[in-house]
């Protein structure tokens, strides 16, 4: 009975083995973060929970329930929500509509009520803006509201991303190296915030990082991977001194 | 400089964020009404091209410009539109009814394109939208029974509960006018709602829009649908203004001219689609203007420069073949593109954003505000 749990999960790209039988579990309401080298198939492992890869074994169950064979567009209709490694936001959208396509999954209207912007489309707009704004508050992001994407710099857009994950309510997160060019004072608030997710907003945060200064500070606990597989789990403290870990970052 | 303060919601759905924009679309609609009783018959008549083709333009619009899914087909979308009201004329159907159903029918067909559409990327969705025309155009050609193949269809007088409604009179005009206002309004609206926001999120990111429970596929055949549609509606208005269809009007170069209204126009707005039909009709007269009097010109000018009689006659006859060889207009409009491409990538309606920009901030305008820039290299991985 655990919260979110991957079951052997493989992921192979001919003879590659990019995710080689990777089980772990979540608890819920806790910051698990996943480390590992450049390639050891730590965002492998997210594009297969968001089903953006199908795995070619294992499988994934969230609440338990099997997520393995869903749509990658009903992941996000379970309360998974991601952020991007290298950022992908809607360039040529002003913030808010950004924002507003993480209330996708809350949308209810049907597309000639939509033609016609009946009431009750309205009605649902309304409420729609009113929990982006809850999330802008909460991130400090009011002055870039009509700002279009294309012309906002990179922590900026870093931060745009995480909130509009959060616009869609979820029950878990999936946050690609939160930290990736931020300056420290960026990654700071970062951490904050992530804190914040799990304590305020009663998020589960799944995250992949290799600024360890943010894992150790938010991390309830650390799983290494190395050639996509699993080689350390436990506390941050743990697993920074487990041997395979040393040997993986350093060389034994 | 107006500055907006808003204090609801409201403030950022309602189609006219203020006062300012009521009164200038007020005096453009003022124009519209009136301008049938004041113009001539014949800017008139080029008022309804441009109603036709900017409803076309607005139905591309939503999916190249709103969806980013390019097409080269929608000439045989217009075909569609226009040989259902030819068809179901022959049976005393009423106006509304197929007008109606040239609309349904031609967005079922965009439903069926979207389909296998679904897999094609760029170019490759260009050249399939491009085989969907020829395959329209020859059904067109060789289904004799229904469409009366290369001999064409003619169509009758439109005739709206029971008065006539000649294509060169005011009603027509209104009716062309009406019909692209509602398209407009019905667009904008779609626009604001979840299903406008998730086109320009499958434009932007699938790999985004589908993590954020974009059901990727369905928004594509969606916007394929409502396109096509819109241009069958436009079919049907614009087979009883030409009063006579036949395969050979809805080849590949009347796409062309659809791709570009949206391009000259500007394709990140609907104004765009407007005034690149304004564009594309009003080039055509300039274009048999320049064809009837730039050889007598360039000859006068030859002439007063001291070239002799022969000569000046010689140089007319040769611009003059120039002028009048086969296939000029479709070079014509490659050079438009180009130029447009190169030059001004915001159309039209983005030159107007400019201009407005630069007397609303004179004498502080910058041209960088507009430049376009690349800061980070999107990620490929996802694709």
């Amino acid at each position: 009975m655990t919260y979110f749990r991957a079951d052997n999960l493989s992921l192979h790209f001919g003879g590659l083995k990019a995710v080689d039988s990777v089980s772990f579990a979540v608890e819920k309401g806790e910051i698990l973060s996943i480390i590992g080298p450049n390639g050891a198939g730590k965002s492998s492992i997210f594009n297969l929970i968001s089903r953006i890869y199908p795995p070619t074994s294992g499988k994934i169950f969230f609440e338990d329930q099997d997520i393995t064979e869903q749509p990658a567009y009903e992941i996000a209709g379970l309360g998974i929500a991601r952020t991007f490694q290298n950022i992908e936001l809607f360039e040529n959208a002003t913030m808010l509509s950004n924002l507003l396509v993480g209330r996708h999954r809350h949308s209810t209207t049907q597309l000639w009520q939509e033609l016609l912007f009946l009431p009750n489309v309205r009605a649902r707009e309304k409420a729609h803006r009113r929990s982006v704004e809850q999330v802008i508050e909460f991130l400090d992001l009011e002055v870039y509201r009509d700002k279009l994407i294309s012309g906002l710099p990179y922590g900026v857009r870093k931060v745009i991303e995480l909130a509009r994950a959060l616009c869609s309510e979820p029950k878990l997160i999936l946050l690609d190296e939160p930290s990736s060019g931020l300056n420290v004072e960026e990654t700071g608030d970062m951490s904050f915030w992530i804190r914040d997710l799990k304590t305020d907003l009663g998020i589960t945060v799944l995250m992949v990082e290799h600024d360890m200064s943010l894992v150790n500070r938010v991390s309830d606990r650390v799983i290494a991977l190395n050639y996509g597989r699993v080689i350390a789990m436990g506390s941050p403290s743990e697993v920074q001194r487990h041997p395979d870990v040393v040997a993986a970052y350093l060389g034994a | 400089m107006r500055f907006l303060f808003k204090t609801d919601y409201e403030d950022d759905i309602r189609l006219f964020p203020h006062s300012g924009y009521v009164v200038s679309y007020g005096i453009l609609l003022a124009f519209l009404v009136v301008a049938p009783f004041v113009l001539s018959s014949y800017l008139i008549s080029q008022l309804v091209f441009v109603c036709i083709y900017a409803t076309v333009g607005v139905g591309l619009m939503i999916l190249t410009g709103f969806t980013g899914q390019a097409s080269l087909g929608h000439a045989a979308f217009l075909a569609i539109g226009a040989y259902t009201a030819a068809y179901l004329q022959q049976y005393n159907v009423p106006f509304p009814v197929y007008f109606l159903a040239g609309g349904l029918l031609t967005a079922v067909v965009g439903a069926l394109v979207g389909f296998p559409a679904l897999r094609l990327q760029g170019i490759y969705l260009v050249i399939a939208t491009i085989s969907f025309a020829f395959i329209v155009e020859e059904v067109l050609a060789r289904w004799e029974s229904v469409t009366h193949g290369n001999e064409g269809m003619r169509v009758k007088t439109l005739s709206l509960f029971g008065q006539a409604v000649p294509q060169n009179g005011p009603t027509f005009y209104f009716l062309c006018l009406g019909v692209l206002i509602l398209t407009i309004v019905g667009t904008l609206n779609l626009l604001r709602s979840p299903t406008g926001r998730a086109f320009v999120a499958i434009r932007d990111s699938e790999t985004a829009a589908r993590s954020m429970g974009v059901n990727v596929s369905l928004y594509k055949v969606k916007s394929f649908a409502i396109s096509a549609g819109i241009t069958g509606l436009a079919g049907v208005l614009f087979a009883h203004k030409l009063s006579f269809i036949s395969p050979e009007m809805f080849t590949l170069q009347l796409s062309i001219e659809f791709i570009i209204v949206i391009l000259i126009g500007g394709t990140f707005s609907l104004h765009g689609a407007v005034l690149g039909a304004i564009f594309l009709v009003m080039i055509d007269p300039f274009l048999t203007y320049l064809k009837d009097d730039l050889p007598g010109i360039i000859a006068g000018i030859a002439a007063t420069f001291g070239a002799g009689k022969d000569t000046a006659a010689n140089v007319q006859s040769n611009v003059a073949a120039i002028a009048s060889a086969n296939g000029l207009k479709g070079a014509i409009y490659g050079v438009i593109i180009v130029l447009f491409v190169l030059f001004e990538p915001l159309g039209l309606y983005g030159r107007w954003l400019k201009i407005k920009l630069f007397f609303q901030l004179f004498p502080l305008y910058k041209r960088a505000t507009f430049k376009r820039q690349k800061i980070y290299v999107k990620s490929e991985r996802n694709r």
